[in-house]
Formats: structure tokens, sequence, C-alpha cells
């Protein structure tokens, strides 16, 4: 962790107080989306998403495996992330720590359990054969908030995705056609993520808000408005009226952000 | 997951001597470059060579962890050569391959012989280099990256060095093999040269290969990496022409003729590196010199005008 002065934290605790931050946003306002979607050609679908100057390229491959015992019917949709040492110079070489596991699963879970995808659409042979959609998250800059960031380019290379047909031949293995459909999604989950400082919670936070924050809570919201995934994390407690809090504003930022969404 | 399905009997010239993505055999495939594109890093670069799609990051020179590692009368460079998971058509896994980690090797050997590692004992300079979408030859256009990426790093260098890999197709002598060409192609020889001072500072081969051959396959490397460091020091020149005019070093129509004229000015200028180490980082401070200390602006005006006349 980058060592932050006392002096930066009292400069942002006192702005906070007195209902600014310092960069000059509000406290639910989030930096500006930018999306770039079909970067990279030899992925099945691909997205570049800048959060500010956060910034995350997600790369969807997809292959065919076997479905897991308990769910014959449903195809597996997996993410996974790198805290690649090019994005911030805190960042290490070496299997992915704690805080980009943490990344990963967070992104993860919000698809995950979200119902904009419907996994037995990702059958091609109960029981036998289902695609598997892999996700992964190559973090190129941090600027903070690197959760939400990551999932919108999870959210937008998944839209960019064309699956590859497949044909189930009489020995009944899977051959890959080049004919492709574009991956079946409906409204997807989008992440809002809180910084909590001192008692003040603020929605997407900077790297420098990040640095001094005492906590953090993360909020999917799904396309029917539902919550699919949430993670609390910090050292720090919060209490049932702003958990409650969070998820009203959250849910009222998600609804303006969708119609900055690509469109497919 | 393959989506193409190359036949190996399909030609990989055609009849009117083009090859599969429609170049002459002496032609390199386009190529794009950027610098300072990552905003952490203390150097960064971006390339486009063919398909592939790769950036550096360089720290350094910093302080070396972990510290048993250092070395008492030099700097030590790392260097880090990583494929994204979708870089490739089959996906590759997660966790660095053999073949990461000798590329790695083996560039880290083509960019030490530029660098004056004696400069900073006890300390690391690192240069990651992450592929975002490969397509043959990717170990060279990871050495022209990271060459410039070291430059954007300010950090002094003996000369840039470019990589392209050329060999044998269809019996014929090729430059800047492509996927395809390098799969199904009779040789690949990758080379990664310091084109102002002559050296080969990376240089593999696979395949099957006459002595004549073989010379020739170089010379025509070398003749591409001629031309790839032309667009190299022209980026270069770009972004400082950009920063001066942004700190107002410039006329603004100045910069502009500057930015223009880029590969002609350079041609025979050497140790470019050196002179744009002192232009990179300190923009602020650069800034506040001028405004108190006008001889040394004095100074940089000489310099711009050297540098046009040559």
């Amino acid at each position: 962790m980058d060592v932050v002065a006392e002096i930066d934290r009292e400069r942002i605790t006192a702005l906070l107080r007195e209902g600014k931050r310092i960069d000059g946003r509000g406290f639910d306002e989030i930096r500006p989306i930018t999306i770039n979607q079909g970067l990279i050609s030899k992925a099945e679908g691909s997205s570049e998403a800048w959060l500010g100057q956060s910034r995350v390229l997600a790369g969807v491959k997809i292959q065919v495996g076997t479905p897991f015992p308990d769910t014959p019917d449903e195809g597996v949709v997996i993410t996974s992330a790198e805290l690649s040492p090019i994005a911030s110079p805190v960042f290490e070489l070496g299997p992915p720590k704690e805080e980009a596991i943490e990344l990963a699963r967070v992104v993860d879970r919000g698809i995950r359990h979200s119902s904009s995808i419907n996994r037995t659409s990702l059958c091609i042979k109960s029981g036998e054969h289902v695609y598997m959609v892999l996700v992964d998250l190559y973090v190129l800059a941090d600027h903070g908030n690197l959760i939400d960031t990551a999932s919108l380019a999870a959210i937008t290379a998944l839209m960019n995705t064309q699956v590859p047909k497949v044909n189930i031949t009489e020995e009944g293995t899977a051959e890959i056609l080049e004919e492709t459909f574009p991956f079946k999604m409906s409204a997807p989950p989008l992440t809002i993520t809180f910084a909590k400082i001192d008692d003040t919670l603020i929605m997407d936070p900077s790297l420098e808000e990040e640095q001094v924050m005492d906590g953090r809570l993360s909020i999917a919201i799904d396309g029917d408005d539902t919550i699919s995934s949430m993670q609390k994390q910090g050292s720090v407690p919060f209490t049932y009226q702003e958990v409650i809090e969070s998820v009203e504003r959250a849910s009222k930022i998600v609804k303006k952000m969708r119609k900055q969404l690509p469109q497919r | 997951m393959s989506g193409k399905n190359t036949e190996v009997e399909q030609p990989l010239i055609d009849a009117k001597g083009l090859r599969t993505d429609g170049r002459k055999l002496d032609e390199l495939r386009p190529i794009r470059l950027e610098v300072g594109n990552l905003s952490r890093a203390d150097g960064s670069a971006y390339i486009e060579h063919g398909r592939n799609k790769i950036v550096a990051a360089v720290y350094g020179p910093r302080e070396l962890h972990p510290r048993h590692l250092a070395q008492s009368d030099q700097a030590l460079l790392r260097v880090n050569y990583r494929m994204a998971t979708f870089s490739v058509s089959d996906r590759k896994r997660p966790a660095p391959s053999r073949r990461e980690h000798e590329i790695s090797m083996v560039l880290r050997q083509a960019l030490e012989p530029m660098l004056f590692l004696k400069m900073y004992p006890r300390a690391a300079i690192d240069v990651f280099i992450q592929v975002l979408e490969a397509d043959g030859g990717s170990r060279c256009a990871s050495a022209t990256v990271a060459a410039l990426a070291l430059a954007d790093a300010g950090i002094p260098m003996r000369g840039l060095v470019a990589g392209c890999a050329s060999g044998k197709i269809d019996g014929k002598i090729a430059m800047d093999m492509n996927d395809i060409e390098d799969k199904i192609g009779e040789a690949d020889v990758p080379v990664v040269m310091c084109p102002e001072r002559g050296e080969i500072t990376l240089l593999q081969m696979d395949g099957k290969l006459t002595q004549k051959e073989l010379a020739k396959i170089l010379q025509m490397s070398e003749d591409g990496i001629h031309r790839i460091h032309e667009m190299q020091k022209a980026v270069l020149l770009e972004k400082y022409a950009q920063i001066r005019k942004e700190i107002g070093e410039v006329p603004e129509e100045e910069a502009e003729v500057l930015a223009a004229q880029k590969p002609e000015i350079e041609k025979d200028e050497a140790e470019k590196p050196k002179a744009t180490k002192k232009r990179t980082k300190p923009v602020k401070a650069e800034k506040k010199e001028d405004e108190t200390k006008p001889a040394k602006k004095e100074k940089k005006t000489k310099k711009k005008t050297e540098s046009e006349s040559s």
C-alpha cells in the first residue's frame, strides 16, 4: 500500500465535512464512463472500460466443457482477474494475491447470481457438453475503484461476445463450428462501490479516497432492480441504516448508468 | 477456441507473389506506436504490429525488492513478458508458461546492452510486457515496445532496439512473418537489433536454412528494423514536441512543423534517447526553471535548432 501522509487524510475528511470531495464531485457522482468494445479479435468478446482514469480490459474466451454434476443443464461463467504490475507501481508479479482474488470474486458473483444470463441457454447437451464462458480481467491503470471498473469491463465484454455454434458428432464429441450467435444477456448487473471515510459514504472512490478510507461496500444491482451481490471490505463496521441507504443510493445511480452503456 | 481452419496445403505466396495478407515479400505489416499510454507507469508504450497488440510498462530505477537480489555495482534489470489468456486462439492458461519465462529472459538480454546499469547500483529497473493479442513475431514487437517504454521512462540508453522476424515461406525469403507464416513456413528467425550501432541483441532461429538464406534473412530483417526504428524515433519526438508545445516552449506552428518532419530530422542522429531523457518527467520543474532562469531556456532553444539542422 502507498504511504499516505496524515495531512492527505485530514484534507479529505475536512472537505467531506463541508460536503465536498477532493476532485469536486458530489457524494453520489461517479466518474465518466468510457467503453471500447471488440478490441481483441482473437477473443470471442472484449471490452475496455474506463471509469475516470481507472482502466480495465476484459476478454472472453469460450470453451466446451462438462457441466458440474449438480447443474447438468447449465453452462459455466467464470471470471478471473490479474492485478498486473503495469497498472500500478505497487502491484507485484506472482500468483494472484488477496486483492486480485477479491476483485475477481466480487465481479464474478455479481454476474453469476444475476438473472441477466440464462445459464440453461449455455447447455449444449445435458450432462455432457456445456459452454464454459471465461472472462479474464486485466487491470491497465489503477486510479481507484477497480471493482466497478472491472465489472463494467466484464459486462460490456459479455455483451460484445459471439458464441461459436457447436455440432455434436455421432461419437458424441463436440465439434466447434465457424458460425456464431450473439451471447444472450438481458439488462446486466451493475456494481456501485461506496467508500466509508469517518461516517461519510461516498460513491466511486478515487485512488486518493481509497487510500484513506476506513471501509468499502460494493453492491451489484441487477436489471430488475434486485441486488445480486454485495461485499463489505475493511475492518470498520457499517450500521444497518448505512447499508439500507447505500443500496437505495446505488439503485438510483444504476438507473442512470444503464443509459450510458452500449446497446446491442 | 480455434476460429480458423488453416489447411497446410494452402499456399503462403500466390501467383502474383503476394502473401496471405496481401503483402510483398519485403514488406512490413502495418505498425502503430504510442508512448506514455499507461497512466501509472514511469514509462510506457503500446504497439500494434500487424495484429499484435502489446503494452509495456517501465518502473525505475527504483528500490529493489527483495533486497538480497541487489547488486552492489549495478542495477538489476527485470523483464517480464506475459500473454493475456485471450491473446491467442486457444485460451492460454493464466499461470506463466515455459515459453513466457524463456522470452522474458531473451528480451532482458536484448535490452540490457542498451542500458547504463552501472549508473544505478543496488536499484531495480522493471519492464513489464503484456501481450493483449498475439500474431506472430510477438517477441520482436515486444522488444520494440519495451525499448520505447524505457526511453519514455527517461532512462538513459545507448540506443533504441527494435525487432523483426523474417523467415522462409514456400521456398522464398520473407520479411516480418505473420501468424500463419510462422506456423507453417519453413523457417523463422526473430532478430532484435540496435540499428544505430549495428548490434544484434536477440537472435533465435528455428526451421531449416542454408547459409546464404540466413544471410539474406538477416539483411532483410535489418532493413525492416531500420524502418521500425524511424517510427520509434518519430513517436518519441512527437510526444516531446507536444509537451514542449503544452508548456509553451515551442510556438504551436513550429511544433507542428517539427512533428511533421520528424523522420528526416533525425536520420543520422545517434544517442537520441539521451536527449529525450531530459524532456521526459519533470515537465513541471522545467516550467519553473524557464520562469526563473532565462539562461537555461536559451540552451534548450539552441539544442532545438541543432536537431533541426542535422
